[in-house]
């Protein structure tokens, strides 16, 4: 029935396992497609009524509108992430399982990653369709998206465990980490910018912010997430 | 006997209000001690705080050699909890459930797979915990705390919501554990059930704890 007690494991492995446990409790709630999908879809399309009929205009700032649009469903994701944590006794369990801090805000960040970068596909696809925009230097499209959604969900998953433990946290979660990720905002948008007027090489200057960015953001998360965790505010 | 559990003048706020409020304790290795007390008396918050789950304010707290008031993650590996929920993942089956902390505990998926039968989970282990009746969440704490032999195992009122079966449970997990040379802390108001399992009794009352002068229990 039971076996001798384990010291820990290692740092990556507990991410690895928190970050599997997160898809699979995100495929059987299905938040993501059923919740945070929709609503991006329903925040394109409404972007596409109010700027309509000019198809011109939708086309040139469907970049901008492309990452607001993950912007706000960020939000919801970081949350939900989160908020599974705080039912009863999980989070004593995980403690006392010797799950550090580190490990679940990895875990969290590799998740919502995954997730918004399955959003970031669909979404791309409907705009496409949706603003008639013609889709150029994919490379440089991956090489944006790629630092720009790890950033976002680093950034997000560090607040929403820092607003968890308030009383106010589904208004506090937006206003903390919005203007935090301005520079993901700016420089994801102008990437993509760049790289569909053809003018891909003037996009790695913004890469390069977006991964600075990134680092930053894990690096911050990494340090600060445990203490969160461990008085249980996350 | 190696003392286990040294608790000198502690001090523990429960949402600022004083939940141990100077309470002395001391646990030999290999004891089960039962904890009496009327609701509110601070029983949870010390099991909690042995657990390292809630912060000693004041006071000296030294639990499997830990000295918590500067660190109360170093003993938590070595320590099984079961509380008043289940701790599950609604959303995660009995079986995901139980593999996902095996895992975390640094053991194989198969030995979840075993304590799902030991804890009469089988028929119900791919049902999402969110599913589970309030006996079941309790098997499957039960269940969580098995997966390793503990060397402080704390129990808060674990016979609560169980059947016959049940209960037979909790006190093979006790058995066990003591066998094992492990020490055990039940919060308990069933004290007529936990008696025969306990060597002694602690009452706890207004955030204290005082000594039961009988001695209770005929376990080793």
């Amino acid at each position: 029935m039971s076996g001798p007690v384990n010291a820990g494991l290692p740092l990556w492995r507990e991410a690895a396992l928190v970050a599997a446990k997160d898809l699979r409790i995100e495929t059987r709630a299905r938040v993501t497609s059923g919740q945070v999908l929709p609503f991006a879809l329903v925040v394109v399309l409404l972007f596409a009524f109010a700027l309509d009929p000019d198809r011109g205009l939708l086309g040139r700032v469907a970049p901008g509108l492309f990452w607001v649009t993950v912007l706000l469903a960020a939000l919801l994701a970081v949350g939900r992430s989160v908020a599974v944590e705080q039912a009863a006794g999980v989070r004593d369990q995980a403690l006392l399982a010797g799950l550090d801090g580190t490990g679940v805000f990895l875990g969290k960040v590799a998740a919502v990653t995954v997730e918004l970068a399955v959003l970031e596909v669909v979404l791309g696809a409907t705009m496409v369709v949706l603003y008639d925009v013609q889709v150029t230097g994919g490379a440089v499209l991956a090489a944006a998206a790629l630092p720009a959604t790890a950033g976002i969900a680093a950034t997000g998953t560090l607040y929403a465990g820092l607003a968890s433990g308030t009383r106010m946290r589904d208004t506090l979660l937006p206003l903390l980490v919005l203007p935090v990720t301005s520079p993901v905002l700016l420089g994801a948008t102008r990437a993509f910018e760049d790289a569909l007027d053809g003018a891909a090489g003037d996009a790695w200057g913004w890469v390069a912010l977006l991964w600075v960015f990134a680092l930053f953001a894990v690096a911050a998360g990494m340090l600060a997430f445990g203490a969160l965790w461990e008085d249980g505010g996350a | 006997m190696p003392t286990v559990v040294r608790c000198r003048s502690v001090v523990c706020l429960l949402g600022g209000f004083p939940a141990l409020a100077g309470l002395d304790l001391d646990v030999d290795a290999g004891e089960v001690v039962l904890l009496s007390g009327p609701n509110g008396a601070g029983k949870t918050t010390l099991l909690r705080m042995l657990a390292g789950l809630v912060p000693v304010v004041r006071g000296e707290a030294v639990v499997l050699g830990a000295d918590l008031r500067t660190d109360r993650r170093r003993h938590r590996h070595l320590v099984g909890f079961v509380g008043h929920d289940s701790g599950a993942y609604d959303d995660l089956t009995v079986r995901e459930n139980l593999r996902l902390w095996a895992r975390l505990r640094g053991r194989a998926a198969t030995c979840a797979d075993e304590t799902l039968g030991w804890a009469g989970l089988g028929p119900c282990a791919d049902m999402p915990a969110a599913r589970l009746s309030a006996g079941q969440r309790r098997r499957l704490a039960l269940a969580g705390a098995s997966l390793v032999v503990p060397s402080l195992l704390l129990l808060d009122e674990p016979h609560a919501g169980l059947d016959d079966a049940g209960r037979a449970l909790v006190d093979d997990l006790v058995g066990v554990t003591a066998a094992a040379g492990g020490t055990v802390l039940l919060a308990s108001h069933e004290r007529d059930r936990v008696r025969p399992l306990a060597r002694r009794e602690v009452h706890v009352a207004g955030g204290r704890a005082f000594p039961v002068r009988e001695v209770v229990g005929a376990a080793p």
